[in-house]
Formats: C-alpha cells, sequence, structure tokens
C-alpha cells in the first residue's frame, strides 16, 4: 500500500506538473473552443443565410465539448492550488462575471438563431453570437495576461493588447477549422481573414510582451529569458508556416500549426509566471499547492482520466471528419 | 447597495435555483432517451424514434442553458466564496474538477454524437452514445453531491492552522466523500428528477390527449402523445411512491445528523416530547408575520407527528429546540413551509400516479378529463419539489456553509465591494429572468412543433444521402 498523504507520487514534483496541467487545460479550451470563437466572429464577415447556417453546423457537435475544458481549468485550478483559485476569481471579480456573460451569449445565441426563420430575430441572436464569441477570448486574454502581471485592476494596457491577440488567434484558428469543414468561396475568405489575423496575432503578441516589460520590472528577466525568447521565435516560425499552408490549401497543416501557436502562448505565460502561481499574492507554485493527500488523489485521477477524455475527442473529431457542405462546393 | 455577505448569499441562491432546472431536465430525461435509442433500434418502430427526436431537442436546449448556468456556480465560489474556497479547497475543489473530467466531459462529447450522428454511427454505437450521455449526467451528480453532502455531513478531515489560518486538511478521503448523507442526497436528487421529468412529460402529453380524445379536436400525432403519457405514467408508478418513502429515511437521517435544521422543519423552538406534526402554523402575533423567526406560533397538527417522524416511530421522542443551539436560528418559516410544500407535492403525486394507474387499468384512460387537468397543472410542480426540496436542505443549514465548522458569513470573498456583489446580483436576476423566459419560448416551440414527420413504411432511419445542410444543423435532422 502506498502512503499516499506522505510523499508526492512516486517523488514526482507534482506541484510543477498540475502548474503545467492548468495551462494545459487552459490551452486545450484556448485551441479547441478558438476555432469555435473564430467562427463566431467570421460569422459576421457572411451575408447569405445558407453560409451562416454552414458556420453554425461546423461547431454544432463540437462547441460543448470544446468548452468544457474551461470547466475542467476551473476545477483543476481549485482542486490543485485552492488559494490560488480564491485570490484570483475574487481579484478579477467583474471580469470573471464578464466572461461567464459573453460566454453564455455565445452559448444561447445559435440554439436560438436556429429557433426562428424570421429576419429582424436572427439579426439579433447573429449579433449575439458575433459579440459572445469575440468579447469571450478577448476577456479570456485579458484575464490570463493579468493573471500572469498580477496587476490589481482590471484593465491594464498589457491586458487589453493580449485580449486582443487571443482574439486574433481565435480567428486563425477559426478558419483553419473551416479549412477543413467548407468549400468554396466561404472557405477562401476564410483563409484570407485567416492570414490576416495570423498577422496580426504575431503583431499583437509582440506588442503585449513590450508592454507587459514596459510595465512589469519584475518580470523583465523572465521574458528575456531563453525558453520565452525561443517560443515567442517559435511562434514566428508557426505563423510562417500557418500561412504557407494555408495558401497552399494544407488546411490539416495550418490548423495544427494553430495548436503550436496556442501551446507556445500558454507556454510563454507559464514560463514567465514559474515559480509563481500568483504574483500578485506573492504565491509561489510551491506554497499554493494543496496538501500532499488530495494531490496525489488528483494525480491519479488524471493519469487515468485524462487519456480516457482526450480519446472521447478523438472519436468525436473523427465521426463528424470531413467537409460539411459537400455538395455546395464547387464541382 | 447591499453589503457583499447578504448579495452574495442572494446572488449564490439566485443563480443555484435557477440552475438546477436544467440538470433536472437533463438527468431526468437520460433514462427515458436511452430507453427510446433501445427500443428504435431493436423494433425499428418509428414511434420510438419520434419519441427520441422529439424529447432530444428538449434535452439539448436544457443541456445549452445548463452549461451556461453551471459554470457560473463554478466561478462563485471563487469569486464570492473565497474564504470558503480557501479554507475548504482542499475537500471542495477534488471533487468539482473530477466531476469536470469523468462526467462532464463523458456527456458533452458523446451529446455531440448523440444530436447529430444518428445517421454517421452504427446502431450500437448510436445506443452506446446515449448510454454515455446519460451516464455523464448522472456521474456529474454523483460529483457534485459528493461536494454537497460533504457540507451537510462533514468527515474525513481535520483542522490545521497554516500561518494563523485555519483551513480543512483532508485525511480520509472514503469517509470524507462517502460521507452519511451523500447516499440519501443522491437517491433523493436523481429520483426527483425522473420524477420531475415524468410529471413534465405526463402533462405536456395530457394537453394533447386530452385536445383529441375529450375535446375531439383533429391534433397531427394522437397516437404519440398517448404513448408519450403511458410512459410517463408508468415513471410516475416508480418513482412517486419511492420519494416520499425514501423521504422519510432521509428525514430521519437529517435529525440524526442536522438536529439543529430538523428543528427549522418543524419550527420548534423549545426541546420537547410528545412533538406534533404541524400541517400550518402561523405566528400569533401580526407584528411578527414578516418574521421568519417568530417564536408564538399557532399550528395545526398531527400529535406527536414530528417525534414519530424523527424516531422513526415513537411519538413520544423528544426533539431538541432551536434554542438549545448556541448559533443563530436559520430562517425558520423559509425552511417550514419549503419542507411542507415539498412533502405535500410528494403525496399528490403519488395520488396522482395511482389514480392515473386505475384509469389506464380501467381502459378508460383517454375519458377522464379531469385527470388530464391535473397532469397539465401538475406539470411544473415537480420542479417544484426540487426546488423546495433545496431550499430546505441549504437554507436549513444556515447559519453554517459547513455544518458546525465554517459560517456562511466567514466563507465570503473578504475583498468582495458591497459595489460590485450589487452590481452583479442585479445583473443576474435580470439575466436569469431573460434566460427564463428565453428557455420556456423555445420548450414551448419545440412542444407546439410537436414530434418529427418520418416517412412510414421505411423502416429505415437513415436521411437521404444527399440531406440539405439545413438538416444537418438542426438537432432534429
Amino acid at each position: 500500500m502506498i502512503d499516499l498523504a506522505g510523499e508526492p507520487l512516486f517523488g514526482l514534483p507534482l506541484p510543477a506538473i498540475w502548474f503545467g496541467l492548468v495551462f494545459f487545460v487552459l490551452g486545450m479550451f484556448l485551441f479547441l473552443d478558438g476555432f469555435d470563437f473564430g467562427i463566431g466572429i467570421l460569422f459576421a464577415t457572411r451575408e447569405d443565410d445558407h453560409e451562416k447556417e454552414t458556420l453554425l453546423a461546423a461547431i454544432g457537435p463540437f462547441w460543448d465539448g470544446n468548452e468544457v475544458w474551461l470547466v475542467v481549468f476551473g476545477g483543476a485550478l481549485f482542486a490543485a492550488f485552492p488559494s490560488v483559485y480564491a485570490n484570483l476569481f475574487s481579484r478579477y471579480y467583474l471580469l470573471m462575471f464578464a466572461i461567464l456573460a459573453a460566454l453564455g451569449l455565445r452559448g444561447l445565441a445559435p440554439e436560438m438563431y436556429e429557433e426562428r426563420e424570421d429576419e429582424q430575430w436572427r439579426r439579433y441572436w447573429g449579433y449575439s453570437f458575433v459579440v459572445g464569441s469575440a468579447l469571450t477570448p478577448f476577456l479570456l486574454g485579458m484575464f490570463a495576461i493579468n493573471w500572469l502581471t498580477g496587476v490589481g485592476g482590471i484593465v491594464s494596457i498589457p491586458g487589453v493588447l493580449g485580449g486582443l491577440a487571443v482574439v486574433a488567434l481565435t480567428v486563425a484558428d477559426g478558419a483553419a477549422f473551416l479549412g477543413l469543414k467548407t468549400r468554396g468561396s466561404l472557405r477562401d475568405d476564410a483563409s484570407r481573414h485567416g492570414i490576416r489575423a495570423v498577422a496580426a496575432y504575431v503583431g499583437l503578441v509582440a506588442l503585449t510582451l513590450v508592454a507587459i516589460y514596459v510595465t512589469t520590472p519584475g518580470l523583465q528577466s523572465a521574458l528575456l529569458s531563453v525558453p520565452v525568447i525561443g517560443l515567442v521565435l517559435l511562434s514566428v516560425l508557426l505563423a510562417v508556416g500557418y500561412v504557407v499552408a494555408t495558401r497552399q490549401g494544407e488546411y490539416h497543416a495550418a490548423f495544427a500549426t494553430v495548436a503550436g501557436l496556442v501551446a507556445a502562448l500558454v507556454g510563454v505565460i507559464a514560463t514567465a509566471m514559474f515559480p509563481m502561481v500568483d504574483r500578485a499574492a506573492g504565491v509561489s507554485v510551491a506554497a499554493g499547492i494543496v496538501s500532499t493527500l488530495p494531490l496525489n488523489l488528483m494525480t491519479i485521477m488524471m493519469a487515468f482520466l485524462l487519456p480516457i477524455v482526450l480519446s472521447y475527442f478523438g472519436v468525436l473529431y473523427s465521426v463528424f471528419s470531413g467537409p460539411i457542405d459537400a455538395e455546395a462546393s464547387y464541382g | 447597495m447591499v453589503d457583499p455577505v447578504a448579495a452574495s448569499r442572494l446572488q449564490f441562491a439566485v443563480t443555484t435555483v435557477v440552475h438546477i432546472i436544467f440538470p433536472v431536465m437533463s438527468m431526468g430525461l437520460a433514462p427515458f432517451l436511452i430507453y427510446f435509442t433501445w427500443k428504435e433500434i431493436r423494433t425499428g418502430e418509428a414511434i420510438y424514434e419520434r419519441l427520441r427526436r422529439f424529447w432530444v431537442k428538449i434535452f439539448a436546449v436544457s443541456f445549452v442553458v445548463g452549461t451556461v448556468t453551471g459554470l457560473v456556480l463554478e466561478f462563485e465560489f471563487g469569486t464570492n466564496f473565497a474564504a470558503f474556497s480557501t479554507f475548504a479547497g482542499e475537500l471542495f475543489g477534488g471533487p468539482l474538477a473530477t466531476e469536470g473530467m469523468m462526467a462532464f466531459m463523458l456527456e458533452a462529447t458523446f451529446l455531440g454524437i448523440f444530436l447529430y450522428g444518428r445517421e454517421r454511427v452504427s446502431d450500437a454505437f448510436y445506443f452506446l452514445a446515449s448510454i454515455a450521455v446519460g451516464l455523464g449526467t448522472w456521474l456529474s451528480a454523483v460529483w457534485i453531491l459528493i461536494a454537497n453532502s460533504w457540507m451537510q455531513t462533514p468527515r474525513g478531515y481535520e483542522l490545521v492552522n497554516e500561518g494563523g489560518q485555519e483551513a480543512i486538511r483532508l485525511t480520509d478521503p472514503m469517509a470524507a466523500y462517502l460521507n452519511p448523507r451523500f447516499q440519501y442526497m443522491f437517491v433523493h436528487m436523481q429520483n426527483s428528477a425522473v420524477e420531475s421529468v415524468a410529471l413534465f412529460m405526463a402533462g405536456v402529453a395530457a394537453y394533447f390527449v386530452y385536445k383529441h380524445y375529450v375535446r375531439g379536436q383533429e391534433i397531427d400525432n394522437p397516437a404519440f402523445w398517448l404513448k408519450t403519457l403511458k410512459i410517463a405514467i408508468v415513471a410516475l408508478v416508480i418513482t412517486a411512491p419511492l420519494q416520499v418513502l425514501h423521504g422519510d429515511l432521509y428525514a430521519r437521517h437529517v435529525y440524526e445528523t442536522q438536529p439543529q435544521k430538523f428543528a427549522a422543519m418543524e419550527a420548534l423552538w423549545e426541546t420537547d416530547t410528545y412533538v406534533p406534526e404541524y400541517i400550518i402554523a402561523f405566528p400569533t402575533d401580526l407584528s411578527h408575520i414578516l418574521d421568519p423567526r417568530a417564536k408564538e406560533l399557532f399550528g395545526i397538527g398531527i400529535p406527536g407527528g414530528a417525534s414519530w417522524l424523527a424516531s422513526g416511530g415513537n411519538p413520544q421522542a423528544e426533539i431538541q429546540g432551536l434554542n438549545s443551539f448556541e448559533t443563530e436560528a436559520p430562517p425558520v418559516a423559509i425552511v417550514f413551509w419549503a419542507f411542507r410544500i415539498m412533502v405535500g407535492l410528494g403525496f399528490w403525486f403519488i395520488l396522482l400516479a395511482f389514480w392515473a394507474a386505475f384509469r389506464w387499468h380501467r381502459g378508460d384512460l383517454v375519458d377522464d378529463d379531469l385527470l388530464h387537468k391535473a397532469f397539465m397543472g401538475s406539470s411544473l410542480l415537480g420542479i417544484v419539489a426540487v426546488e423546495t426540496g433545496w431550499i430546505v436542505t441549504e437554507v436549513g443549514r444556515q447559519p453554517w456553509l459547513i455544518q458546525d465548522v465554517l459560517l456562511t458569513e466567514s466563507g465570503v470573498s473578504p475583498d468582495l465591494t458591497g459595489a460590485e456583489a450589487t452590481f452583479t446580483l442585479a445583473g443576474f436576476v435580470g439575466g436569469y429572468a431573460l434566460l427564463l423566459v428565453l428557455y420556456t419560448y423555445v420548450i414551448r416551440r419545440i412542444i407546439k412543433h410537436g414530434p418529427p414527420e418520418i416517412d412510414d413504411g421505411s423502416e429505415s432511419v437513415d436521411a437521404p444521402t444527399d440531406a440539405p445542410p439545413e438538416a444537418e444543423v438542426s438537432v432534429d435532422d
């Protein structure tokens, strides 16, 4: 019988692993629900009702599952770093509720949109869908950057820039997903928007990092560390890869580069933050971690369930692989 | 401006009272949907496909709104009850994270297949998807109720002092997770969800059955609605008596583990024997009429009833009164009346179930217009019973957030301002009112629209291979 209350399981560095896991889950959410948000934003660029329906159909089976990664993010943070979860969520009180409101709007709008066919109803819920889809990643980006810098208020220059960067990233994400799911002018237009968005993303990330550097002296050395610079350079390469892949019609590759971009982004935030987990409260990963017994239990739970959960997504995406509207493409 | 403690409590009350409606709908519908799917695949009869496709729409809307409102609750532990989350996070965070990974993920991913994938997967796989969705909803309840029941009967922990701050330390996970209350809560909640959905189905079906068979009006699908009504009656005959019998055990358990809550349920101030079970009770002094903690009560009740209930058969048993506790009593009137409404409804549902079963047995189910009207009037009463039950549970636990361990007022975020809390409270009251209106609107439309038409004659449920894209978008393709 292993003594679960005594030592971290197998002597593993569990606090650091859980710190990484929390960011992994956040990254999964940004990547997967990111394409839903991006498609929601691109919804604004379409006039034709049939095309709009196609966009909704593209995310239909997926978005609910994708959103659960945010639930797990909250749960994992709560379980592994309870005081950090409590401090962070109460510090950015209004921001958290703004995220919930935006996410609620995004979730409700497609359901409502489908409900009736008259123009005014659809126009209103169409707007709601776009606004919810754009605001959620913006506010989440603000939250992530504020968490990193530990700024007291909700609105900060790095936060706003970071929010915009995440919005751009989700547009690129959505465009790449539409590359896989649609054909014809819808896909071509989405690709053009995606290329612009990924270029904007690189610029905005650079601006965000400069703004953090200027406003947060405590993070300057972290930002100039080798891993952070490496991840930033990697992001530039991935963005170039996105453009090349999209131009050549290699949408799987383009989608994969977005996954890389998201991983690099959460990687930068996590690396710059470590070994702290809540700079504003001065709490380090080692100090904020939950005690050994629940930590070990949660680790067993995650080790067991994470591969299973990932396989659910594998099944879901393979069942609905391929374009949604093959008939309507050029023939 | 409301003070942050009161605003946080009110906000949590509003957000949970609204949220619980949607999990009740999805947890309650889950077994029906699994049954319809199984019958559809086994028999190939069109009616089961129609039943599935009709009720899955209501499931889907409930699930979406449940996701939106459920995420709010998870966030609120951090935003509004940061002190509680820090204090008890060790015990509380784990079940929430596990719920996400073990239950919610299963439900949400397979729901995509269950809603949109009928033609894309084999029959067997589709049936498995229906089970995965149903299992997901029920596993969610397991972990959420583990967290909640631990707040009622906390076990498996010790109090430690870390740098001047008291906190909970988990010592025995089995004792904590499988605390004494958990099994009572789980059975009571899940059975009530199925019962509530059965009542809702029966009410909706009775409306159409009444319209057609009693009033003689032409409707599209009389056979569909009669079948729905019969399935609902079967479910009700099983769940309604079980709920009341189990409720009796549950009440005794509350008496043994949370005597203060039990005293509030009975509005008993002084410790006494031969305590009556009041059917109704009012303050004798008019100036206290709006005071939930009024002490001078006039009541009509069954002599020795509460003692009998608490002890499991002894009308002489002594029950501790509210005055014998050091802490302030919970808002007694709320707990007292909520308990009575819940119990009263529980008995009414039994009556309804047997009345319907009797008529069905006699072969004149469709003719009894009074029964149909009773079903129509009761369609939302299952939800009311669930709401009042949770009010007894949560308001009755006050002033404790964790029974005998942490006071609610000590759990609120220390830095939260009254302005912030009042602002979000107002936002929730407005936003959730709108949400309920929209939800009701959509459900009404789904019902009005009725079950989908299916090509008869063809046993196959495959859609044409080149279905128009619209068909893929909507749930009812």
